[in-house]
């Protein structure tokens, strides 16, 4: 027998049979794992609903609402019908003296708007409490079930759907009841802060991506170091920056931050600049390396052109490099603002405080954040919390995403233009 | 420095010029000059270093980190790789139009005005993109929409307003690599014809690899080819009447005839 | 063209004349040189940033480990950390810091591998052009919200399943769960580019000898975008280990020695939220505290990052 002959099976049928069968196992064995990528794939798409629908789900619902006192005690009309004078005799009828005196500290009752006023009879008189609440899903299916229990457990409670996240939860700061808390000063703070973040990061971010791209010999050491120094900061945990906020900003540059080298009073250098700058940082090797990028993205022969024609290194950059790589910075920009917008940790380390009820005044001005507040209402123990957390979630997310839309958009027409 | 009224015959001079591209000779020792208001063709085959050759002269290599140079490339007598010379001024008077037509992404007034507004010009900007329109002969073509992009011209088009671009800086030498190989035989004759108009007044420098082109259009001809290290050299530089019919080298007749190989 | 010459003579008088001079002597330009200064200086601040972190951190740290009573051996093998009575051991940190950062890579590598798998090799461009910015969402979401969801869907899910005596309110696996849907765009983006980078010619020639599709992917593109996966994990895994919000919400606080996932216990970087985010004075051991333990945090994570480009930069040499 010859060695070299293939081996064979006993006859040509059995043997075809035998070929068959093994392509058909490699075939169906390349369709379950098809199956399986595939069935892997959705479960993200999954995660992101999951995620979502918890959100909503806690954000909106039933609650019985038992008020301590009932309204109609303290007028026939409706509240927002009555006048300063009305509202103002009420608080006094009905507060002690002192907390009277508290509130009057920095001026009559009667001249407080009238608004403030009610939010004050509704906060300090009426005390209204959530004593039960709902989540979305639980609502809908148990409707006359949630309202029978209620009118057992709590006869003089009223039960309403009430979403979370609504106007009054805009416009109101931060409360110790979370019926009554908002986000007012955590939104002004966050937006404060990232425009102070804004300011710092981009014209150095955009500087430094310009030095990379259009000055630096990629040979030379020092430039090797930059770079790799930038993209292994971008991978350095956020709160890490929050400590060097800390020690630098906070501690190191206190005269400076809390502003008491500008003659403002500040105490101590937990303010709205020491974030800023600290989230400044923490954004500015993201945004070198997208703007890098967006600068790699401008051809070569406009540069030639333009030295061609004469003009000094400057005049091509300002003139044909940045308006051509604008769009893709600003999209890489936004993206780097929205990483800031939602970031926790390094604010928690460089104090954000988390009981705040009146607005920053600026830079120096001790504040809060969105993200602060979610984590403090997040960690809080009564379950009203919660839901007002997830309004703020809701806030948030929205927030971002508008931003992503922009981004998209300019991304769009950018990709149009070339 | 040069008194105006008595021009030294040559504009630009090479002196034993080589160019390396990090260890690579890309060019060995080429000796040219080039005539006040005349055309000269480079031609050759393709990667002899005939690009690399006319960017030295406007020093459009600094853009190369590889790139550097020994020998003298002297602009009026002025070797322009000192360390005190300008490229930035160099370059203006040293003009460049480059292979692909590279327009800026601005409206074909700004193309022509932004040059010359970076340059010092103060004049009416108006008249000067007219004139130099239509010295590239382009004008008939763009007049009713000068605010148009100049990406929506066509590509012969884009590249008479890349030579009117250079045109307005008001250069004393044009440097042209292959600017019609991207074009058509009308847009080329076109060229060809603005390229005849403008020596009258420039000095024009030009790459291609279109024999015709060459011996219809231009006074001198060099010619390169490279050596076995795969360096350029220059084989033969000549009055193009000459070169194209009475070669004095092998390898230039071998070329211009087709045979190259 | 007849008439250019005309114009050229009528009208160079009007505009401008040709250069009077060859002059080519260097010109100063103050601008251009103050704005490569200044540009230098941006590029410059990110070396600051390092520095700062690096001597911040090491000068606090420094500080720390100058008490008599810390030795940075009993810091890094000590098992209580109490810093009420003098107990410095780091060990019961960085135990649930590994543990939360295990059972986060072990949920995104599979899951982040499988998605890269079908995103590159089987999904059709239109199903990308969905699933990507789903991914991207995902990734975009602020981990605070990770947070939040990890404490009121995974903590009752877990408890649901396992039994609430089983699991405790806070707990470590729930926190490393919720960070595995955290980090899985991460490794899935980088492992698909991992992945396309593998040039067509090797998946042609599998095809070319019968392979199917499976075969192909599993036994020729996987293998030769090994490294690049490889990088995408140990980033995952770096991200992980600095990972704050989630462990800081879900995980519990309060250092626990403990290897049950159940259980609650502190990571190192919940430990410096929930210290620094109470009234810190300086100069105390617990604020010398945090800078030694992110010290230890950064020089995990910067390490982590160096050998993953390093290895992604080997890879990209292969194929260029
Ligand atoms: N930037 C560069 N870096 C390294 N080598 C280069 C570079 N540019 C050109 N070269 C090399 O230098 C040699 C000459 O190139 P050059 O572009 O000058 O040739 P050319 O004669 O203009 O060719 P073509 O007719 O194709 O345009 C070539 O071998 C080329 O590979
Ligand atoms: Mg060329």
């Amino acid at each position: 027998m010859n060695p070299m002959k293939p081996k064979t099976f006993g006859s040509n049928q059995e043997m075809q049979d035998a070929e068959k069968n093994f392509l058909y196992r490699r075939h169906q064995r390349a369709r379950l794992a098809q199956s399986v990528f595939q069935l892997t794939t959705l479960l993200a798409v999954i995660f992101l609903a999951t995620l979502l629908v918890t959100v909503v789900n806690k954000s909106m619902g039933y609650v019985v609402v038992e008020n301590k006192v009932n309204p109609a005690t303290l007028s026939d009309r409706p509240l927002s019908e009555l006048n300063n004078t009305e509202l103002a005799q009420i608080l006094r009828e009905n507060l002690r003296k002192n907390r009277v005196r508290t509130l009057e500290r920095t001026g009559f009752l009667e001249d407080q708007s009238q608004s403030t006023l009610v939010q004050l009879v509704e906060a300090e008189i009426i005390q209204p409490e959530v004593v039960e609440s709902y989540n979305l899903f639980p609502s809908l299916i148990n409707r006359s079930k949630i309202k029978a229990d209620a009118a057992v457990s709590y006869p003089n409670a009223k039960v309403e759907f009430r979403y979370w996240l609504n106007g009054v939860f805009l416009i109101n700061s931060m409360a110790s009841q979370p019926e009554l808390a908002g986000v007012r000063s955590a939104l002004l703070g966050s937006l404060q802060l990232i425009l102070i973040t804004i300011l710092t990061a981009f014209p150095i971010g955009v500087g430094a991506a310009i030095y990379l791209e259009e000055y630096a010999s990629h040979k030379s050491r020092i430039n090797r170091l930059i770079q790799t120094n930038i993209d292994n900061l971008a991978g350095v945990p956020s709160i890490v920056y929050g400590i060097l906020g800390l020690a630098l900003f906070v501690r190191a540059l206190q005269p400076f931050t809390s502003g008491a080298l500008f003659g403002v009073d500040g105490q101590n250098g937990r303010t709205i600049l020491s974030a800023g700058l600290t989230m400044a940082l923490l954004i500015l090797p993201i945004l070198i390396i997208n703007a890098q990028e967006a600068i790699r993205s401008v051809p070569d022969s406009l540069r030639q052109a333009s030295y061609g024609l004469g003009a000094t290194r400057w005049q091509t950059i300002w003139h044909h490099v940045l308006p051509g790589a604008m769009p893709g910075i600003l999209t890489g920009t936004i993206l780097a603002i929205s990483r800031a917008i939602g970031e926790t940790a390094p604010l928690i380390v460089v104090g954000a405080s988390t009981f705040i009820t009146s607005d920053p005044t600026g830079p120096f001005s001790s504040f809060t954040a969105l993200p602060i507040q979610i984590y403090n209402w997040t960690t809080r123990p009564q379950p009203a919390f919660q839901h007002i957390a997830a309004a703020a979630i809701l806030v948030l997310l929205i927030a971002l995403l508008s931003l992503n839309a922009v981004a998209i958009l300019l991304r769009n027409r950018f990709a149009k233009r070339v | 420095m040069e008194d105006m009224n008595q021009p030294s015959k040559y504009v630009i001079e090479t002196r034993g010029l080589n160019i390396f591209y990090g260890d690579f000779q890309a060019v060995k020792d080429i000796s040219l000059q080039f005539e006040r208001n005349r055309i000269t063709a480079i031609i050759g085959p393709s990667g002899c270093g005939k690009s690399t050759v006319l960017r030295a002269f406007n020093r459009m290599n600094d853009f190369v980190p590889s790139a550097h140079a020994t020998g003298e490339v002297l602009y009026h007598d002025q070797n322009i790789n000192h360390p005190s010379v300008d490229a930035v001024q160099l370059r203006r008077l040293i003009g460049m139009v480059f292979q692909k037509p590279n327009p800026f992404p601005k409206s074909i007034y700004d193309n022509i005005a932004w040059g010359a507004k970076m340059n010092g010009f103060r004049g009416n900007t108006d008249d000067l993109v007219e004139e130099t329109l239509r010295q590239a002969a382009l004008w008939n073509e763009v007049k009713d929409n000068l605010k148009k992009s100049a990406l929506a011209l066509s590509g012969g088009q884009q590249q008479r307003l890349c030579i009117a671009r250079a045109l307005a800086v008001r250069p004393e030498i044009i440097l042209m690599d292959e600017p019609c190989s991207a074009l058509d035989p009308i847009a080329t004759l076109k060229i060809e014809d603005l390229m005849r108009e403008l020596s009258q007044n420039y000095t024009i420098i030009i790459v291609t690899h279109n024999m015709q082109q060459a011996a219809r259009a231009s006074d001198y001809t060099s010619f390169f080819t490279m050596d076995t290290d795969r360096a350029g050299i220059m084989v033969e530089y000549n009055e193009t009447s000459l070169i194209f019919t009475k070669p004095k080298d092998q390898r230039t007749e071998d070329y211009i005839t087709g045979r190259f190989g | 063209m007849e008439n250019t010459a005309r114009i050229t003579e009528k009208r160079t008088a009007t505009a401008w004349k040709k250069p009077v001079s060859y002059n080519l002597q260097k010109k100063t330009r103050p601008t251009e040189a103050i704005i490569q200064a200044f540009l230098l200086f941006c590029g410059v601040v990110s070396i600051l940033t390092t520095l700062g972190i690096v001597l911040e951190l090491g000068k606090e740290a420094w500080l720390f480990f100058g008490d008599p009573e810390i030795s940075v051996i009993s810091f890094l093998t000590g098992t209580e950390w109490q810093p009420k009575i003098g107990k410095f051991g780091v060990l019961p940190l960085l135990n649930s810091t590994l543990i939360t950062s295990v059972i986060a890579i072990v949920v995104a590598l599979p899951l982040g591998i499988a998605t890269a798998m079908f995103l590159s090799e089987y999904a059709s461009p239109k199903m990308r052009s969905i699933l990507k910015p789903i991914l991207e969402v995902l990734a975009g979401v602020p981990t605070v919200v990770y947070g939040y969801f990890a404490l009121t869907f995974m903590t009752p899910l877990l408890r649901g399943i396992f039994g609430s005596q089983n699991v405790d309110v806070y707990n470590m696996a729930s926190a490393g769960l919720v960070m595995g849907i955290m980090i899985l765009p991460l490794i899935s983006s980088m492992s698909e580019d991992a992945l396309s980078a593998v040039p067509r010619s090797l998946r042609e020639a599998a095809y070319g000898l019968g392979a199917t599709r499976l075969e192909t992917a599993l036994q020729v593109v996987l293998p030769a975008a090994l490294s690049g996966i490889i990088a995408a994990f140990i980033i995952g895994v770096s991200r992980a280990v600095g990972e704050t919000m989630i462990v800081a919400i879900a995980a519990g606080s309060g250092p626990n020695f403990t290897f049950n996932p159940f259980n609650a216990a502190e990571t190192m970087t919940g430990y410096i939220a929930r210290i620094s985010g109470g009234d810190l004075s300086y100069n105390t051991p617990d604020y010398n505290s945090i800078f030694a333990i992110g010290l230890l945090l950064f020089l995990i994570t910067f390490g982590l990052n160096i050998l993953s480009r390093a290895i992604s930069r080997r890879f990209r040499e292969v194929y260029e």
